[in-house]
């Protein structure tokens, strides 16, 4: 039996495998059929793509929400990811504290400069 | 288990430089590993990533300083070097993609035999290199 409750409880592995799996495949799914709709209205115009056109894609106000969603999802879907990299890599919880800290802080602020794009347009 | 059982051998600390670069890594292991290095540096180079966004879609001045990043450079950074980083980020993306979708068959369609593990792997590299390439090409004005 191993020491694993009290002060030498391990924090890892506490019952978000089902839900952060399928969260990868659902943010995943989302992202690429945006990148598909985005890419096609790129294909599909005429002439080089210049500022107008490109900005253009973001003007509509429905645009910019459900880029904003994708974002989000972007945003989950790296948090899960780094931090599987980290528990499978980085032993020594005090470390990987301040390593999800700081993955944490990457993805918040990474975000917040996005939206700020988004709806400053 | 019997006494007549060959003990097994244990294999404890493996050294990253003396016994992982022995190992012969399958196709579909170099995509694996490749799948989480991409995501790692898109990770690492998110800043840039918003940084792209943001310069080429705020204003008609800022897209032209977007172009001339490519060009020109930026700052100390020099054109070439840009392109270089950027096409890193391309293949980052391109392969992520491909591998993840790969994933996404994989559980849809429960093929997960080890012949398409191998193929479907092969076609993943093929296509996302290939893509990189031909990308790259365009990016450094080879066509």
């Amino acid at each position: 039996m191993s020491v694993n409750f009290g002060s030498k409880r391990v924090v890892t592995g506490a019952h978000y495998g089902l839900r952060d799996w399928l969260a990868q495949r659902v943010t995943a799914a989302l992202m690429a059929l945006f990148t598909l709709v985005v890419l096609l209205q790129l294909l599909f115009s005429s002439g080089p793509v210049g500022y107008d056109l490109w900005a253009g894609i973001f003007a509509a106000q429905w645009m910019k929400a459900l880029t904003f969603v994708v974002f989000v999802a972007l945003a989950w879907h790296v948090w899960v990811g780094m931090r599987d990299i980290w528990m499978d890599y980085v032993k020594p919880a005090g470390i990987r504290v301040v390593l999800h800290v700081f993955t944490i802080v990457w993805l918040v602020g990474c975000l917040g400069w996005a939206v700020q794009v988004l709806w400053r347009l | 288990m019997t006494e007549l059982t060959r003990k097994r051998p244990e294999f404890r600390n493996i050294n990253a430089f003396k016994d992982l670069t022995t190992y012969r890594l399958p196709p579909a292991g170099w995509v694996s590993i490749l799948h989480r290095v991409s995501g790692a540096l898109m990770f690492l180079l998110l800043p840039l990533i918003v940084w792209m966004f943001d310069t080429s879609v705020s204003s008609e001045l800022s897209f032209e300083r977007f172009t001339a990043a490519f060009a020109a450079g930026l700052g100390f950074v020099p054109g070439w070097f840009f392109k270089l980083v950027v096409l890193a980020v391309i293949w980052a993306y391109l392969h992520h993609l491909i591998a993840g979708l790969r994933h996404l068959f994989m559980d849809a369609r429960h093929a997960v035999t080890k012949e398409f593990g191998k193929s479907s792997a092969i076609v993943t590299l093929v296509l996302s290199i290939g893509l990189t390439v031909v990308l790259g090409a365009k990016l450094f004005g080879l066509y």
